[in-house]
């Protein structure tokens, strides 16, 4: 009896603090971001065994290359990495070899060589200051975490890159500044990048604003996340292990304690 | 007591000398415990197990990390895209973070609830919130070291809070920087600290389980064991029911580490700190956020500095606070309400905490943080003049109910 009601209480206790867990804290987390939200698109790599599409992370990449790459870096991602998006060897030293770095030779001597596999994105500007030197005033950040690194994650880059309206005519524009709706404050340095056919995909798909913003979400994604696929495959096995054995720990526990209980309920 | 028979001769010689498997067995195995115990129980172990994950992933991660403001971040980075499984282990660190302290808190409001830092547990609670403290430093220090934006301005703002100390606080904030802003020497020491806090934590649990085997644990009706028909041995009962709740933890561990890493975190972190951009709103971890709110909520910077180390100084106090001989909320009506109006206010201020200090959060955060004190300072020394607790049960193994309130509760006291 007085077990049997322990039990009963445990039970609700233990409800209360996965509710509590599970709703409490996304409260929190949401109140402390921004009040703009963004349209939520379907990413392939959204979901517990969500994976990033490949042709699409390929255009991604052609769309960074011929769009952003321009003014934007991706200093923590090297060459190599490509790799991950399907593409081989050859085909990853050929496009690194597009890029050239500075080196020293072995005379000590300051020189340039085309880039190799394990080297980092080459940036486009050399330091911070030529970077915002070049984009009057304006800094345009590195690429490498910049899905992590926003609240919204690709769904913000997606709605910012499809987010240039004409300015509402009681909101001043200055020169230099374009209007975003999705940008805080809505007045943002970065000009209209994406255009109808910006680009010409090799796979024919249609180069619209919104497939470009979603490829190279997706491709940026990946640059932000690159161990996402890794860690979703191994965590279904962990998740599946911790559940087997939590299962027969429980069955275990209930033997183990089944003379103790039955005792206990023939003495109240 | 009978001395255990090890059949292992090894076992057998060393013992004979060094007697640290009679020990064990002593505490580990045969070492009794209520057998009324309900999950609640399950935390302190889950501390422990959290402690250790906590020390193992973050010495692997120091092999790997540079302290250094210009190679922090690129480290860390390095860490989760080269490192073989490098991820793996930062975001069990990261989330081992925040499980460690949702583990730790259900524990003490566990604590608070059946009223184990009553008599004879003082020291045993004492000990627990030094544990809080060192915690809090800890996990403070260790946000730092990724170098990120929230890392960076997080350590601003927590550090100046020095500087409310009258006289001599601008002097300590130096000091504590190791220069005039937070910068290289600040990172530097706190790797440094980081690192070796854990180990001090570490000596401070044995202390706690010391304490703790002293008397033994208290129990869901928090009255004394009377006897061995009160008790089972720790082996096997909690063994495998400690186990069960390991197997909870970790699969809810392993939900996020693999599935939301950064659910807990904040986006602006994987942002490389810049002294020349302050973010919009700089939030600590959530862990800290009822701390937070207690600091903004008094107008005046050294006040909220003192109401906010207050906040766990009442906590040491706690054992002379409450002056009800019941120990257990089961026994106590009145109590047992205020006892989740507090958890609700401890939830209201970590919500109040996360948003901007302006209108109506403002006269929140006073309102909780007032709660808050009284709850501690007022209602814990008076309730037991106003509040008729349940009768006792005899023993835990005899869930008969007999005598009054003023039979039990004199009962308690004529024993002291």
């Amino acid at each position: 009896m007085f077990f049997q009601s322990n039990i009963n209480r445990n039970k609700y206790f233990l409800q209360n603090i996965i509710f509590l867990f599970f709703f409490i804290f996304p409260n929190i987390s949401f109140a402390a971001g921004d009040a703009i939200s963004y349209p939520k698109n379907d990413w392939s790599f959204s979901g517990i065994m969500g994976t990033y599409d490949r042709a699409s992370q390929q255009r991604g990449l052609q769309v960074y290359q011929e769009v952003c790459s321009g003014c934007h870096g991706l200093r923590l991602v090297a060459y190599r990495n490509l790799k991950a998006l399907g593409y081989n060897d050859e085909e990853v030293k050929a496009f690194a070899a597009e890029k050239s770095v500075q080196d020293i030779n072995e005379d000590g001597e300051t020189i340039e060589r085309p880039a190799r596999s394990s080297d980092k994105f080459v940036s486009p500007y050399p330091n911070d200051l030529a970077a915002r030197a070049g984009n009057g005033g304006a800094y345009p950040p590195d690429l490498s975490l910049i899905v992590k690194s926003r609240s919204g994650g690709a769904d913000y880059l997606h709605a910012l890159l499809t987010g240039y309206k004409d300015a509402p005519s009681n909101k001043n524009v200055p020169d230099g500044m374009y209007f975003n709706s999705y940008y805080q404050g809505n007045l943002i340095g970065m000009p209209q990048p994406l255009y109808e056919d910006g680009v010409t995909y090799a796979d024919g798909t249609k180069a619209t604003p919104a497939q470009m913003a979603k490829d190279v979400a997706t491709f940026l994604a990946w640059a932000s996340e690159p161990e996402l696929e890794d860690r979703k495959r191994i965590g279904i096995s962990v998740i599946c292990f911790l559940l087997v054995l939590t299962i027969l720990s429980y069955f275990a526990m209930r033997q183990i304690w089944a003379p103790i209980k039955s005792r206990a309920k023939k003495t109240s | 007591m009978s001395k255990p028979k090890f059949k292992n001769p090894v076992v057998k010689w060393i013992d004979y000398r060094l007697p640290i498997f009679t020990f064990m067995d002593h505490e580990l195995n045969h070492y009794p415990t209520p057998k009324n115990l309900n999950y609640f129980w399950n935390f302190g172990s889950l501390a422990g197990i959290a402690l250790v994950t906590m020390i193992i992933t973050g010495i692997v991660l120091s092999m790997n990390y540079t302290p250094h403001v210009d190679y922090a971040f690129d480290s860390v980075e390095r860490i989760m895209r080269d490192v073989n499984h490098g991820w793996l282990i930062r975001y069990i660190h990261m989330n081992g973070a925040s499980f460690f302290f949702i583990v730790v808190f259900i524990h003490i409001f566990r604590g608070l609830y059946y009223g184990s830092y009553k008599a004879p547990r003082e020291l045993l609670w004492i000990l627990g919130v030094l544990i809080l403290l060192l915690m809090m430093a800890t996990a403070f220090m260790g946000y730092v070291l990724p170098w990120g934006q929230m890392s960076f301005w997080g350590a601003t703002v927590i550090t100046n809070l020095f500087s409310a100390i009258p006289v001599v606080g601008e002097s300590i904030v130096t000091w504590l920087w190791g220069g005039f802003s937070v910068d290289n020497s600040t990172l530097n020491r706190f790797f440094s600290l980081h690192f070796v806090l854990p180990f001090v934590i570490v000596g401070v649990v044995i202390l706690h389980l010391v304490a703790l085997h002293r008397f033994g644990s208290n129990n869901p009706i928090g009255i004394d064991v009377k006897g061995t028909q009160d008790t089972l041995p720790f082996h096997p009962y909690y063994t495998i029911k400690d186990l069960f709740g390991l197997g909870i933890f970790l699969t809810l561990f392993a939900a996020a580490v693999f599935f939301f890493p950064n659910f807990m975190g904040h986006p602006d972190n994987y942002i490389e700190a810049n002294p020349m951009v302050t973010p919009a709103h700089i939030v600590p971890e959530w862990y800290f956020l009822p701390f937070y709110a207690i600091l903004r909520a008094i107008p005046d910077k050294l006040g909220g500095v003192l109401f906010m180390f207050g906040s766990i100084a009442v906590l040491f106090i706690l054992p002379w606070l409450d002056r009800s001989p019941v120990r257990s909320s089961q026994f106590r009506p009145i109590f047992k309400i205020f006892f989740w109006v507090l958890v609700l206010d401890c939830f209201l201020l970590g919500y109040l905490g996360a948003m901007p200090a302006e209108g109506i959060y403002v006269i929140l955060s006073r309102i909780a943080t007032a709660y808050y004190f009284f709850h501690f300072l007022i209602l814990f020394p008076l309730l037991p003049y106003i509040e008729k607790t349940k009768p006792l049960p005899i023993s835990i193994s005899q869930p008969v109910l007999s005598g009054s309130y003023t039979a039990a509760s004199s009962a308690a006291r004529e024993k002291k």
